[in-house]
């Protein structure tokens, strides 16, 4: 892959960093330490859902096992986001650091690192670094003369299914299996790969906790707001002049977004990817946080000559392709949502039978199994819903997503 | 499939094995590796992965058939994958299929005839800043224009 790599700088992930300060820090402190440490900077898992990642790792550590595992989920398919690729290319060492971290906290002694099949270009240069930390003693035995402190990761290679993001799906793949997500409870926490305790975080969250160990965590509960602390990550593409990765604060206005990446006419905002909302023109005064519009930090801009029909149709036939087919309401659903997509488009659709749909995607959000079957009638009900002048009325129903 | 070229396989997979653990868990990179070396997974692999890792040749298939990375069928000597989702799709990922197409005389899903190239959409490659974006075997192509795709295409073996 042909890209330069630039000088990336931001308040709290793209700071200054040295390789190791973070695993020096933990293996100084008590577990117990290190899990008030993480509670005081209020860290939310960084994949979407939101889970206090300090809980994750209080439960982990103390369920009861003699193998417990950590899992990096790399699997980053939600499209429109990217910032994993940026991270583990150019900022590998604060992944790792923050899995050594993890890894001492629960109680682990293996790492995981699911990476996704598109991104098999990072095998070999990520493979190359564990390699060095190796070297360094900052993974294998006794990790910095920390006596029994053994760690160490290995790299497990995705097959390109989008579901495999999904935590259960992810530990079913590792064993070998169809990637289907498995019921919850029991959580991974107690049951996870092998049935051992497991914790699966995202990238993200890896990386911020190096931060917060060479730090602390009274610092990182600065940034952002009260309930959404720390910064985030955003992955903006789609009509703007400047797409890429941006380190911005929690609390951000989405207005205030897409003056900083340039974006001009802007009609509609996808924020969350695929399974996300569509935010029309009237709320783009709307923030990006944890207690108003959540986001695992995909950002799609439309802007005024696009047709929303045309994404929504894109956007299901993702899901149509992706869904696991493992129960009932995600593999029909999708595929009844797509095919109202369609009778729009070729203008044979009775409201009746699309107001039948929009209750359909209600009912998938509800009795679906996973995450996936939950949140993909998102996008068919907030864009029908937030465009359906231009949609139904052909612009001339006065708002028109204003 | 000559039984030369049987036991050839079978001692390859026999070296996978060795390598990643004759577990159920080392089968999505004992997979991966057969996928890469042989762009598909035959049926006689599929039955020696079974037999090695103690598991019914179905449960291979089953995880074959779950992957999108992963065929039972053979393809052509290099796969190319063009992003679908929406961003590259916003960004002219319709003129790029186009020109493959063209230049390729086959429609996306299919094989061209002397088994040079097999075109295949993609979904998210992750790399929607960059886009549009496509595949060449595990090589990634960005900002790509119809014409740079295809010169792209003429450069490959």
């Amino acid at each position: 892959m042909e890209t330069v790599k630039k000088k990336r700088t931001g308040p709290v992930i793209f700071s200054e960093y040295k390789r190791g300060d973070a695993i020096r820090k933990a293996v100084s402190m008590s577990r117990e330490d290190i899990l008030f440490e993480l509670k005081d900077s209020k860290l939310k898992g960084r994949g979407g859902a939101g889970f206090p990642t300090s809980t994750k790792w209080m439960l982990t550590a103390a369920a009861k096992s003699d193998e417990k595992f950590l899992v990096c989920n790399a699997d980053e398919g939600e499209p429109g986001t990217f910032k994993d690729r940026v991270l583990l290319m150019e900022f590998p060492e604060l992944v790792f650091d923050g899995m050594v971290v993890g890894g001492y906290t629960i109680g682990a002694q293996i790492g995981i690192v699911y990476l996704r099949g598109e991104y098999e270009y990072l095998l070999k240069p990520l493979e190359d670094y564990l390699e060095v930390m190796r070297k360094d003693n900052l993974l294998g035995k006794n990790i910095l003369g920390k006596k029994d402190f053994n760690f160490d990761i290995v790299i497990f290679l995705g097959s390109g299914a989008y579901v495999c993001g999904e935590e259960t799906a992810l530990i079913e793949s590792l064993e070998g299996h169809r990637g289907e997500p498995r019921n919850r409870p029991p959580y991974p926490i107690n049951t996870g790969y092998l049935g051992r305790p497991t914790s699966v975080n995202n990238v993200e969250t890896l990386a911020a906790i190096s931060h917060i160990f060479m730090r602390s965590g009274s610092w990182f509960a600065k940034f952002g707001s009260d309930k959404s602390t720390g910064s985030k990550l955003f992955s903006v593409s789609g009509d703007c002049e400047k797409p890429g990765v941006y380190e911005l604060p929690w609390g951000i206005k989405i207005s205030e977004l897409l003056k900083i990446v340039e974006a001009k006419n802007t009609k509609a905002v996808q924020i969350g990817g695929a399974s996300g909302h569509c935010v029309p023109k009237s709320q783009f005064n709307r923030t990006l946080a944890y207690e108003d519009v959540p986001t695992g930090g995909s950002i799609m801009v439309f802007n005024e000559s696009r047709d929303m029909l045309h994404v929504l149709k894109n956007f299901m036939e993702f899901f149509v392709d992706e869904s696991c087919g493992q129960c009932t309401p995600c593999r029909i659903g999708n595929v009844k949502l797509l095919e109202g997509v369609e009778m729009i488009e070729k203008g044979e659709f009775t409201f009746a039978h699309i107001n039948k749909l929009k209750d359909l995607g209600r009912t998938m959000q509800l009795s679906s199994k996973c995450g996936l079957g939950q949140s993909s009638p998102n996008p068919f009900i907030s864009i029908l819903e937030n465009f359906n002048d231009e949609i139904f009325n052909a612009g001339n129903g006065g708002r028109n997503g204003k | 499939m000559f039984v030369s070229e049987k036991n050839a396989l079978s001692e390859e997979i026999e070296s996978y094995v060795n390598k990643y653990g004759n577990d159920r868990a080392a089968l999505l990179m004992i997979l991966h590796e057969i996928q890469k070396n042989h762009r598909h997974i035959s049926e006689f692999a599929q039955q020696e992965v079974a037999r090695l890792l103690n598991i019914h040749p179905v449960e291979v298939y089953s995880v074959i058939s779950f992957f999108a990375f992963l065929n039972s069928n053979t393809k052509g000597r290099n796969l190319v994958r063009i992003c679908q989702t929406i961003s590259c799709d916003l960004q002219g990922k319709g003129g790029l299929v186009k020109a493959i197409e063209r230049e390729l005389g086959i429609k996306v899903g299919e094989t061209t005839k002397d088994n040079k190239f097999t075109v295949e959409y993609a979904n998210c490659l992750g790399l929607c800043d960059l886009g549009p974006a496509m595949a060449i075997n595990d090589r990634v192509y960005l900002n790509l224009t119809p014409e740079k795709a295809v010169e792209h295409l003429a450069k490959v073996k």
